[in-house]
């Protein structure tokens, strides 16, 4: 089963920029590789990562297989109300990961 | 005598094998080809725009020992305001077989301009970051890398 981590701070003053880091589980096959028989092995990557805050979008970003296995992505955004950040990762063959975490703005 | 029948076929076996073997091999690996593939990765971001270099720092370890996991950060010098804010940060490499590494899409609510990764490094060369800003101007920046154990070439084998 796929699984994602996110590590946002739990509580943040209004206006304070932190700092999001995510981790995602995947292999980030890159179809350069081959098999011992010289098959080579199709790729099968993350192809897209976005972020939202309350809806709003805050990061995208597009992977390549130049990304290396088990992708960390690390970004900053600016807490400005306190609510819920949506992390959804989607990729080859069908890998599609969601994950929340809460914010609390003071 | 033998031997040198032995030997000469051989020769024979690898001269006529050499010109589809390397062609099948190397020939997407040639610098030309890479070289071409990283312009081109370049011209699709940047469009006819110039690219200065400045306001943006790429960070990566000088020595490299394995290509597989290399930490990459990039940060860009900017207010990322609603008026003046980066809009994207594109990472390029010369020598993978695929230029492009990542996109980052940004915008005011980042609050800043930074972004960390870890990507692959092929082969010693040169990687380049390079950042949109909202007016429309190009900043980059490159760093050096020696890598001695590279990525995605090696023999693959599972």
């Amino acid at each position: 089963m796929a699984r994602a981590v996110v590590t946002v701070p739990p509580r943040a003053k209004r206006g304070e920029v932190v700092e999001i880091r995510t981790l995602a589980q995947h292999a980030m096959e890159t179809g350069f590789r081959r098999t011992q028989t010289g098959e080579v092995i199709p790729r099968d990557i993350i192809r897209t990562f976005t972020c939202t805050y309350n809806g709003v979008e805050v990061c995208r970003v597009e992977l390549h297989p130049a990304i290396a296995a088990n992708p960390l992505i690390a970004f900053t955004t600016v807490a400005t109300e306190s609510g819920t950040l949506s992390f959804q990762w989607v990729g080859d063959n069908g890998y599609t990961v969601t994950e929340i975490a809460l914010i609390k703005v003071e | 005598m033998s031997t040198e029948m032995i030997t000469r076929r051989q020769f024979l076996i690898v001269a006529l094998a050499a010109p589809t073997a390397a062609k099948a091999q190397v020939d997407p690996n040639l610098a030309a080809n890479r070289k071409a593939a990283f312009q081109a990765a370049l011209r699709k971001v940047v469009g006819d725009a110039q690219v200065r270099t400045g306001r943006v720092k790429l960070t990566l370890p000088p020595l490299i020992d394995n290509g597989n996991s290399v930490p990459l950060s990039v940060a860009v010098e900017s207010p990322m305001t609603e008026a003046d804010h980066v809009k994207a940060i594109h990472v390029l490499t010369e020598k993978n077989p695929l230029p492009d590494v990542v996109t980052v899409a940004l915008g005011p609510r980042a609050g800043r301009a930074s972004f960390a990764t870890r990507v692959r490094l092929a082969d010693t060369q040169t990687v380049t970051a390079i950042a949109q800003m909202s007016d429309g101007s190009f900043w980059s920046d490159g760093a050096e890398v020696v890598v001695t154990l590279s990525a995605c070439l090696e023999e693959g084998l599972i």
